[in-house]
């Protein structure tokens, strides 16, 4: 009696522990596939055009008799785009955040985290469209330019990436204990000093991983991007310039693409793929930093 | 006879409707160690937070009757940041920042002032001496808080408090979550900073209370669940010669 029950239940654990592993198996399989598929794809490319003058030349003429593959221009306004809107996210994010978990009521951060969540699940093609209605027409009257450009892409990124940063930040920034805060007010502190030397130094590793989750989805965004960037496959002069994004670049040209040209822009999603690879590395590294144990209990 | 740092009259703290603290008068003793003592949820820790001002951070919290810190009312004549840094706490479970062991002292000078570093390094190794913590740490002065173990980290939290330069210490329970021998280190340098201090602490431990203060006040609570004050005065007259039943009672263990 005893003994069948045992049985049955060491049988179902069984199941259920095949079914964790498949699961885990699965992903990892996705992610190598993925992986090969990519570099078998994109590397073939290096045997016509080397990698400097692929990744330092700004010219990119995939269909003249003579073709250019050089994607600089790309890259340039990939780290542009993405730079500029952590700069333009990062300030207001964190003053949210902080303001959130510190000194929001309870029923007004219900409100605004409903909000920051909606935002993030907004698809981004919907960003781009306010993009077009809003921002573009914005730049255009305010620095001049046909208001498609780097600027405009940066602007409604930073919009996209700002409730990721808030909703990352704002968990570590609640997480700092409670007896941090008040012996620094039984110091004398003020609540900017409690901010500044006590709750912001503890959640660091938070908020850093949560300004790299948010440059992963800005350096991978295409579709808003692609609506207010201007996608000019040239060097931009200035900010208010039209330029192309590496993701930009790989849909506008894969419609038509072949031979050469493809392989061109797989190898442009193997530097993308590399370079996310990277951000994550950089969080992972974050995450299990030995110095880092000293920013919590 | 020393002067009065405290004067504390018909004091009242409410939470939400909730009266907490009861008509509570009581003159707290400059350069003394003045114990605070009851069962749990008497107001023992409430109070000692209406000295700093640390109970403005709940909301809900109302107050009336007077409380004297210098011959000024804590409440409407002090500055709170003021008060605090003159009015240091250490709290029951050690909180030091998650930061170096220096960092952690220089805390509350950096405050305050702007400050060099030659000055700030003196201020450091003084707070740490007094602290008795200065010999086990002076060689890893740049080594993580956390890597001390529970009584030193007291310490270093006293020491924190020391560096803001205050006049009255408030420590709540500050041995509770140590070994005996660290608490037996820390009764021992309460006993220094005795010189240079007034001490208020609060404690669940009789012992304690009777080994190292020169006051007891032994808090109780009514009918309405308000804490009040039963008795209070020299410690030996206290532990030995109770005016009250229920401070007889409740030091001889019957209750409590």
């Amino acid at each position: 009696m005893f003994n069948k029950s045992i049985k049955v239940r060491k049988y179902r654990e069984k199941c259920g522990v095949s079914v964790i592993f498949m699961s885990s198996l699965f992903s990892c399989i996705a992610v190598a596939l993925i992986t090969i598929f990519l570099f078998k794809e994109g590397l073939v490319l290096f045997k016509e055009v080397s990698v400097k003058e692929f990744l330092t030349s700004t010219e990119w003429f995939p269909s003249s008799d003579n073709p250019k593959y050089g994607i600089l221009s790309f890259i340039y306004a990939t780290f542009v785009v993405t730079g500029l809107s952590l700069l333009f996210a990062l300030p207001f994010a964190l003053s949210l955040a902080i303001f959130l978990a510190k000194m929001c009521p309870e029923r007004l951060r219900g409100i605004i985290k409903g909000c920051t969540e909606v935002l993030q699940g907004i698809p981004s093609v919907i960003f781009g469209l306010v993009g077009i209605a809003v921002v573009v027409p914005a730049v255009r009257a305010l620095f001049g330019g046909n208001g498609y450009s780097l600027l405009s892409a940066s602007i409604v990124l930073s919009i996209m990436i700002f409730p990721t940063i808030v909703n990352v930040s704002e968990v570590s920034i609640r997480a700092v204990s409670q007896s941090l805060c008040d012996a620094s007010t039984a110091l004398g502190a003020t609540k900017a000093q409690t901010i500044l030397r006590v709750v912001l130094p503890s959640s660091f590793k938070g908020i850093a991983v949560g300004i790299i989750l948010a440059l992963g989805r800005a350096v991978g965004e295409t579709t808003a991007v692609i609506l207010v960037g201007g996608n000019a496959p040239i060097l931009p002069k200035s900010l208010v310039s039209m330029g192309r994004t590496l993701t930009m670049n790989i849909v506008t040209d894969m419609s038509y693409a072949e031979g050469t040209h493809m392989q061109a822009l797989f190898a442009s999603g193997v530097l993308l793929f590399i370079i996310i690879l990277a951000l994550n590395m950089v969080a992972i590294y974050i995450t299990h930093r030995k110095g880092s144990n000293k920013y919590d209990r | 006879m020393s002067e009065n740092v405290f004067e504390v009259s018909n004091l009242n703290l409410f939470y939400g409707q909730h009266k907490a603290l009861s008509d509570i008068n009581m003159d707290i003793q400059s350069h003394t160690i003045t114990a605070l003592i009851g069962p749990s949820g008497c107001g023992k820790s409430t109070f000692l937070r209406t000295l700093n001002r640390m109970n403005d951070l709940i909301d809900g919290v109302r107050i009336t009757g007077s409380v004297l810190f210098d011959n000024k009312d804590v409440y409407t004549q002090t500055d709170p940041l003021d008060l605090r840094r003159r009015v240091g706490m250490v709290f029951q479970k050690p909180n030091p920042f998650p930061s170096s062991i220096y960092d952690n002292v220089a805390y509350a000078p950096r405050l305050h002032k702007r400050i060099s570093k030659s000055e700030l390094d003196n201020i450091v190794e003084d707070c740490l001496k007094k602290a008795s913590l200065w010999d086990e740490v002076k060689d890893c002065l740049k080594k993580s808080a956390y890597s001390l173990s529970g009584g030193q980290q007291q310490r270093l939290c006293i020491a924190r408090t020391l560096a803001a330069s205050p006049e009255v210490i408030l420590m709540d329970e500050p041995t509770s979550a140590l070994d005996p021998l660290s608490t037996t280190r820390i009764e021992n340098l309460m006993d220094d900073l005795k010189k240079n201090y007034t001490i208020v602490i609060v404690t669940h431990n009789m012992q304690q209370a009777s080994r190292i203060s020169d006051k007891t006040g032994f808090f109780f609570t009514n009918q309405e669940k308000s804490g009040f004050l039963v008795e209070y005065g020299d410690t030996e007259e206290l532990f030995f010669n109770p005016r009250d039943k229920r401070t007889e009672d409740y030091i001889t263990g019957r209750f409590g």
